[in-house]
This record gives C-alpha cells, structure tokens and sequence, in this order.
C-alpha cells in the first residue's frame, strides 16, 4: 500500500500559476459568451481580451515585485520558475500582445475577426508562452511551447489569403519538425543526468564533469536544430517568409516578436550552462550560426521585391543578431537580449503595422503582391504622415541614432566589445551597414519616386481606423522618444537578469 | 539664458522646423529666413560671450540620458569649434535667403532646419555617443535632399553618400565602444564623455587599432583618398543648397572630428600613422587636382578642388603642432567660405542654363560683369592669393607640416600651382573670349537674393585674409592647450619628439622677450 504524501498547500505556491490562468479564464470566458450569444461584433472580443491581458500585466508587476523582494519564486513542486527571465519575457509577451490585439479592430472587414475563437486562441497561445518561459523543467516548456504553437497555426490559416493556409500547413509541418527534435534533445538530457529540470541537468553534468560528453553533444544538436526553427536561424529559416507573407501583416509582424522571445528565454536558460562549462564546439556551432543568420538574412532581404518579406528577412538577421547574446553569456549581453527585444518589438510592431493598415481588401491589377515596393512610390506626396512615420519606422530598424533601436544595438554591440568578441562585434557593425541598405530602399521608394498609379493616398491608409492609428502612434512615441526610457529600462533588466543568475 | 545657450542652438531649428510644418506654403521661406536668423543672431552672441583667453572648453551642459551606461548629454564649445558653429548658422541662413524656386519648398526648408540641428550638434558634442548621434542624424536629411531634389542619377548619389558614410560610421562606433570599455577597465565606470577619454592614456598597441577604428569613420567623411567617390556623385547630382552644405559645413565633421578624437586620444598612434596620413593627403592634393582640370562641368571641378583642399586641412591636422593645427582650423572655415560660395555661383549659372558644362559658355564677363567679378574673387580665394582667406590658412598649415618634412609639404605646395592651373583655365573657358552661344547673350547678371549670399561671403574673404586675428587667437589658445595634452599624454619616444612641447616653447618665447627688454 502506497503511503500518502503530504504536501502543505503553501509549498504549492499556486500564486506563481495566476499570470498564467488569467488568460486563459478570458478565453473561456469568451467561447462561453459565444455559446450564449452569438454572432457578436469583434469590438466585444478586441476589449475583452484588453482587459484580461490588462489584468495579466498587473499580475506580473506584482509577481515582479515580489521578485525584487524575495528573489527567485518557486512553485508546484518546482515547476515554476518565476525568475527574472520568466518576468522579463512576460512583460515583452504581454505588453507586444496588448498592442497586438487592436489591430483587430480594422476598417475593411476581415472573416477571421469574426470568430470568437480566434481571439480564445490568441489567449491560449498567450498563456501557453507565459508557461514555456516561466519554468525549467524540459517537459512544461515543451507543453507550454506546443500549446502556443497549435493555437498560432489556426490562427494563421484564418486569414483570408490564398497562401494562408499553405503557411498554415508550412509551419505546422515546420513546427512538428521541432517538436520532434525537441523532444528527442530532452529525452537524451534525461537520459544522460536522470532529470528534465535544466538547474539540475547542470549540476548532474557538472558533478561528473561531463563524461558523457558524447550524449551531451547529441542533445545539444537536437535541441540546437529545434530552437533553429523556432527562431528561424539559418539553415532553419526557409519557412519563414512564405509564412509572413501568407498570415496578416499584424499578425506577421506580431510572430517576429513574440515566439522569438519566448525561444530565446529558454535557450538561455539550456545554452547558457553548456557555454560557461566550455562545451568549446558549441561556442564554434553558435557562433556560426549567429554570423550566417545575420550576414545571409541581410542579404536575402535585398534581393526582396515586396516589402513584408524583406521586413521577414530582416526580422531573421535580428534574431541572428540577437542570438550573439546567448553565445556572448554575460550578464551585459544577455541584458541586452532583453533590451533589444523590447526597442525591437516597438519598432517592429509599428513597421508591420504601417503595413496593415495599407492592406487592400483585395489586390489591383498592378500589384504583383500585398506590399510590394512599387505600391509605396511617391506616398511623401499623397500621404505625408504615414509616409514619414515608416520611414522613421524603417531609420529605426536600421539603427540610426537616436531612434530606439539605435540603444539596442549599441548595447549589444558593446557587450560583444566586453565579452572579448572582437571580430564578432565588427561583424555585427558591418551587418548593420549591409541592412541600412534594404530599409533605405523603402526610403527611396516613399520620399525620392514618383507614383507608379496615380492614387489619392487613400491605400495607404484603407484599412486606419482610431485604433490601429492609436497603436502606430504608441509605437512611433515609442520609437522616437526612446532615449528617455532607455536608462530606466537597462536598470530594470540589468537586475532583473542578475538577480536570476545570469 | 547662456548656461543654456548651446543647447538653445542646438535644438532651436528642430523645433522650428516641427512648428514649420504648420506654416502655410506660401510664406515657409521668410518663416525659413527668419528662424535661421535667429539662430545666426544667438551664434553671434555665443561668440561676443565667447572668453577667447580661455583655452578649455565653455557654455558646458551636463544632463543624464543614460548615466548606467555613460552616456551623458554634454555640450560644450572651446576655439576649435565655436567658428565652425558660427559658420553652419551663417550658411543656413544665407542658403535658405538665397534658395532658388524649387518645388516641395515647405519640405525643403523644414528638412534644412532639421540638419541646421544635427550640423550644431555635431560640433557642440562632448560625448561619444551623443556626437555620433548627431553625426548619423545628419545623413538623413542630406539623404532627402540629394535624394529628391537632385538631378538624374540622385538616387544612387543619395544612397551612395548614406551607406559610404553609415558602413564607416558603425566601424567608428564599435571604437567607441571599445574606447569606454578601455575606460570602464581603468577606472571601474562607464564613460562616453570626450573629456573623461582625454585623461586615459592607452598602450600604444591599443591606441594604433582604435585610430584606425575612427579614421575610417572621419575619412569617408572627410572625403580622403580612395574613399572620396561617394562626394563628385553626391556634388554632381545635389542641387545647390545641398552641395553648398555639404561642402561647407558636412564635410568639416570629418576634420574636426579627427582633432577632437583622434589626436588627444591617440597622440602615439597619430604619430605613427602621421607619415602615411600625409601620404595620402598629398595624393589626395594632387591627384584630384589633376582630375579636377579634366572636368567638363564645372561644378565637378569645383567638387573635386574642393576635395583636394580638405587634403591641405588634413595634413596641416597631422602636422602635430600649434602652427599646424591651427592652420587647418582656420582653413576649414575659409573653405568653408569659399567653396559654399563657388557652389552658390554654379547654382546662379545653373538656374538661367540649366547646364553646367564648360563649354556652353564663353565669354560671360562680357554678359554679366558683376557676376564675373565674384567669381573671380572666390577663384582666387581658393587657389590661395594673399590677402584672400584661404591663404591664410594654407600658409599656416604647410608652414606646420614643414616643421615635420620639408619634402612633402613640398609636394603639397605644388598642389597651389596646379589648383591654379585648373581654376584659371575654367575661369578663362567660362568668362574670357567673345559669346559664343545665342543663349549667353541675353543673360541677367546676378540678382538681389542671390547677392544677399554672395555678398556678406566676399566680405569674409577679404576681411578675414587681411585680419584673421579675431579667428587665429580663440583658435590658438585651444589648439596649445590640445597640443600640449598631447605631449603630456603621449608615450614613446618619437611621438614625445614629434609633437612639441607648447609649455616650454612658450617659456623660452617669453625670456627671450625679458631678455631684449
């Protein structure tokens, strides 16, 4: 007969799940509102979820304050890990998905508005996020990573584009890919050390100083491939653009930050152990990787003739960019991952949503694509003010001073110059000089050209309706004012990073 | 309101040129008129407030941006940058008086205040950073106006000048980073600010990789050789508010950059580089000279006369003493003067012909004399002829170099004759000999906006050539305070021999003076 076991209901520590649960009670809450009463106006579901992902904001802030209180929470039998990666990362997560979720709220009608579901999805996907980062045990990452992914396949396929569904199909088969060599990367971790929490896989490896280093090697290459695809580093990138161009530009724009982050948290929290113990041809590997993602994407993204797929180009040379952080491993570095990312989803978001609100319900006779370049001729002349807040959308991407990204990179950058990477710091640089081209281009083509069609400037902004104009203008504040913030955020992650040991 | 004067200059024209949006069409040139005379007026006054006894730097401002990392806004203005100030506001507000008719006016005068903001920017900075986010900021608006208002091929001119100048830009910031991190090691801090650098002295390996790090950044900019092809296209194809600018006040970034940066910080390694830096200041001289003389534009000979310049300014930069440097600061003003003033007569030409070939004109002294007359004038400014500004300033300059190398400053003296070679031969080819072309005869002398520009530079030319005192002496006193940090700061033996010890030579200077008494 087994014995019972007790276990006190305080060393649970169920508080540590509520960021968690709220959005997923607002999803329930939503399909419930629709098994009432259907056929609501997507209005009804755009301000719900506002308000929940409100109230999840303010339930990380609290969490956070504890955290500056007590340090690291953990809770259900250690599951959770609420650290300030797992906090940082919700932050991003959530803050990007309430500038995300108005986007909804288009002029031109879009079916997939339309469902209840879409936005009970978009909640689930959210807390599925929320639990990959905010634990480091190998299997609820892989639950909370699935669960996010399955709800962000439905939603790709519901826009109402012939490619939708074909990028739908690409990243599930993608995403399936991963999940495989996910979890066939864990099994040999476990295998190896007798555990699936990262901390203790550490310990175990380190108590017999790696002697197995063999099987090491086998996870890490599995594991390695995985986050590829997730964070579409080359050679795992080829889905990449066909998906962007195939979801809505916001929500393209929304999946270029949001997964990537999430990813990143968590190879953090695998790479980052192996790094310090000198696992050497991991550094080689990583390092590799971050160069070729950066310096190909960016070339890629030249060659580009519709401006959504140069911006998924260029979102894959930063997250090559950003991935220089995990291989750097320093506090300042990994620091700056977050800081990056922050600016970044700002700008990014913005970008990509000057993109939305010029999406023609459907395509002229003259366009060869959604957002092809030569849609974008002479717009300084009908449509001065959107014209200009994508070319300062574009300048920020690129890295001009003062605008935020300019902060990201400038920390980054500096953390490749104290972390001892030289060359990588150059490269890095010259990077950037190669992708000032590509968003000059859309430069050229808005201020320096004339039109293609005489238009009224109407197309530029088909789709604005206050609250798509609400969010570019946060996110162009956002962008211009960033040196304002820039000091209160680095101190913030600073600590937050330190405190949770990286 | 002085404690705040600097940032007054700074950020006065953006906010001009915010509210300039909201002003009607039809009036945005006198709007554009006047707000750059005010800001000409408060650069005037920054100078009569100017203690030009005091060789360190004044009107510093000091507000946190990014103090967890170092970075700091700090402003600040000594000799060597107070004229080159001056000087951006004079030509925004003669540029915008003078602006001929162009289309999109409204988005070119507010586009105009807006670099009026990054040109001051640039040269008020003391902190890395906030100099290199002037410095960036500044391509844009030059992006905009090369890129729309310009001729043909503009848009590969504007795109050219833009990555030339980011792509070395960024290797320039990775050195900045590098010198922080430097700091941050020696004294457990993070620092952008230039005069926090000034105290840091660095091994002499160190100091060699990091000036490269900059020179590549200021030498795109400068344009020296062989990184010089982005300027002929931008000068080709901007119009002429835009190379006016760019010629006068743009490219002098990149020379004072090169003695705000890299002397103070690097005295060894400029030491060791002086040599090859000279080298290719003296291609530089005379090889775009010569290809000046093949041009059949005018404006192209103007462009490349004025690169073979900037490579006076640099060598008498890399002279390492007071004679030398000072030289080239003051040279950096006059050709400032004097090349903005022979971009504003090609753009005069240009307006009535709409073309800058040599050889559609012929015999114009004849047709419009008074126009002849300035020309003439800044012709000869710019080959150097005595009681001109310009001579002034190459005369200091080589007069440094020769202190260093008798022989080079030789073969850079050759550079004057030749410079009047090619500018005597376009000046006979343009004005001399009987009008040859139906169109030419008819052709209205020089007008009133364009002589309000004209006008007030061939005064400075003059004045400044006879009596360049009021200039040389606020330079002079910051040039030996640089100097001698300099020699303080610097390590190895040749450097301690090649840059002169201004203490001890003004010491000697004054008992020599006792003595005869």
């Amino acid at each position: 007969m087994l014995s019972p076991i007790n276990v006190s209901f305080e060393s649970l520590n169920l508080a540590t799940l509520v960021p968690m649960i709220i959005p997923i009670v607002g999803a329930l809450l939503i399909l419930i509102i629709d098994l009432f009463k259907s056929e609501q106006h997507k209005s009804l579901f755009v301000m719900l979820s506002l308000l929940v992902l409100g109230v999840d904001f303010v339930a990380l802030m609290d969490s956070a304050g504890i955290f500056t209180k007590n340090g690291t929470i953990t809770g259900v039998f250690d599951m959770m890990l609420i650290d300030g990666l797992a906090l940082l990362s919700q932050f991003i997560i959530v803050g990007a998905s309430l500038l995300f979720i108005p986007l909804a709220l288009t002029h031109k009608r879009f079916h997939e508005f339309s469902y209840p579901e879409f936005f009970a999805l978009f909640l689930f996907m959210i807390a599925g996020f929320q639990f990959m980062v905010a634990t480091d045990n190998l299997i609820l990452i892989f639950v909370g990573l699935e669960t996010a992914s399955l709800a962000l396949y439905t939603l790709i396929a519901m826009h109402n584009r012939d490619k939708s569904f074909e990028a739908a199909v690409k990243y599930f088969t993608m995403g399936a890919l991963a999940a495989g060599f996910y979890s066939f990367g864990a099994m040999v971790f476990y295998a190896v050390s007798g555990s699936v929490e990262i901390n203790e896989i550490a310990q175990v490896l380190k108590a017999n100083n790696y002697e197995d280093i063999g099987f090491v090697l086998v996870g890490v290459v599995f594991l390695l491939a995985s986050f590829g695809f997730k964070l579409s580093m080359v050679p795992f990138h080829t889905w990449t653009p066909d998906v962007y161009e195939g979801s809505s530009a916001a929500l393209a724009g929304y999946m270029s930050i949001v997964p990537k982050i999430a990813a990143f948290v968590v190879a953090m929290r695998i790479f980052e152990f192996l790094i310090h113990s000198g696992v050497v041809w991991l550094e080689v590997i990583l390092y590799i990787g971050v160069v070729v993602t950066m310096t190909m994407a960016n070339i890629w993204a030249l060659v580009q003739t519709d401006v959504k797929r140069m911006l998924a180009y260029s979102s894959i040379s930063h997250a090559g960019f950003v991935m220089a952080a995990i291989l750097i491993g320093t506090t300042q570095s990994n620091s700056a991952l977050f800081l990056y990312w922050i600016l970044f989803s700002f700008t990014n978001l913005g970008s990509f949503s000057m993109l939305w609100i010029s999406r023609q319900k459907n395509l002229p006779a003259h366009q060869q694509s959604d957002h092809s370049y030569d849609k974008f001729a002479g717009m300084i002349k009908t449509a001065p003010v959107a014209a200009t807040i994508m070319g300062l959308f574009m300048l920020s991407l690129a890295g001009v001073p003062p605008f935020a990204l300019f902060w990201g990179k400038m920390y980054m950058i500096s953390s490749a110059v104290t972390g001892g990477y030289t060359v990588l710091a150059l490269i890095m640089a010259l990077n950037s000089a190669i992708a000032g081209y590509y968003y000059l281009k859309l430069i050229v083509y808005m201020f320096m050209r004339d039109p293609v069609v005489e238009n009224s400037g109407h197309v530029y902004v088909a789709n604005a309706t206050l609250p798509l104009k609400t969010i570019i203008g946060i996110a162009a504040v956002g962008t211009i004012f960033a040196f304002v913030a820039v000091n209160q955020l680095l101190e913030l992650v600073t600590v937050f990073v330190y405190n949770s040991g990286y | 309101m002085l404690d705040h004067i600097l940032s007054i200059l700074i950020f006065f024209p953006a906010l001009a040129g915010v509210l300039g949006f909201v002003v009607n069409k039809d009036s945005i040139r006198s709007y554009g008129v006047a707000v750059a005379t005010i800001e000409f007026a408060l650069s005037l006054w920054l100078w009569a407030a100017f203690d030009s006894s005091v060789s360190g730097m004044q009107f510093m401002e000091n507000i946190a941006l990014v103090p967890a990392f170092g970075v700091n806004y700090i402003v600040g203005i000594d000799g060597i940058s107070l004229f080159i100030i001056v000087l951006a506001a004079f030509f925004t507000m003669i540029g915008i008086a003078s602006l001929s008719p162009t289309k999109n006016e409204k988005n070119m005068i507010v586009t105009l205040l807006f670099l009026q903001m990054t040109m001051v920017g640039v040269f008020a900075a003391l902190d890395a950073i906030v100099f290199y986010v002037f410095w960036e900021l500044s391509l844009v608006p030059m992006l905009y106006i090369i890129g729309a208002w310009g001729g043909p091929l503009r848009i590969y001119a504007s795109v050219k000048f833009f990555l030339y100048t980011f792509a070395g830009s960024l290797v320039m910031l990775v050195g900045m980073l590098f010198m922080a991190y430097f700091y941050y090691q020696a004294t457990g801090e993070w620092s952008f600010a230039i005069l926090d650098w000034y105290r840091l002295i660095l091994p002499e390996s160190f100091q060699k990789w990091l000036f490269v790090a900059f020179f590549l950044g200021f030498a795109i900019k400068v344009p020296m050789f062989p990184f010089h092809t982005w300027l002929p296209y931008a000068h080709g194809q901007a119009p002429t508010i835009g190379s006016v600018i760019l010629a006068a006040i743009l490219l002098k970034m990149g020379t004072y950059a090169f003695i705000r940066f890299s002397l103070p910080l690097f005295p060894d390694a400029s030491v060791y580089f002086m040599y090859p830096i000279a080298v290719i200041s003296i291609i530089m001289i005379i090889y775009t000279a010569m290809v000046a003389y093949a041009q059949k534009d005018i404006k192209q000979v103007v462009a490349y006369s004025s690169v073979s310049h900037m490579g006076v300014i640099v060598l008498g930069t890399f002279a390492l003493n007071v004679e030398g440097i000072t030289g080239s600061i003051f040279l950096m003003i006059a050709h400032g003067v004097v090349s903005g003033a022979l971009f504003l007569l090609v753009g005069v030409i240009y307006d009535r012909r709409h073309t800058k070939y040599m050889s559609e004109f012929g015999g114009l002294a004849h047709v419009m004399p008074r126009y002849a007359t300035i020309f003439g004038l800044m012709l000869m400014a710019s080959v150097g002829l005595p009681l001109t500004i310009n001579f002034v300033g190459e005369f200091l300059s080589l007069l440094g170099f020769y202190k260093q190398s008798h022989i080079l400053t030789l073969l850079a003296g050759t550079a004057i004759i030749v410079g009047a070679i090619y500018m005597l031969a376009a000046y006979k080819k343009m004005f001399f000999g009987v009008v040859t072309k139906d169109e030419n005869k008819h052709l209205k002398d020089v007008n009133k906006r364009e002589l309000v520009a004209l006008i007030p530079l061939a005064i400075i030319t003059v004045w400044l050539g006879i009596y360049p005192k009021p200039l040389l002496e606020p330079i002079n006193n910051s040039v030996e305070a640089v100097v001698s940090l300099m020699h303080e700061k610097s390590i190895s033996e040749e450097a301690k021999l090649r840059i002169p010890n201004v203490a001890t030579e003004l010491k000697i200077l004054n008992n020599t003076a006792e003595e005869t008494h």
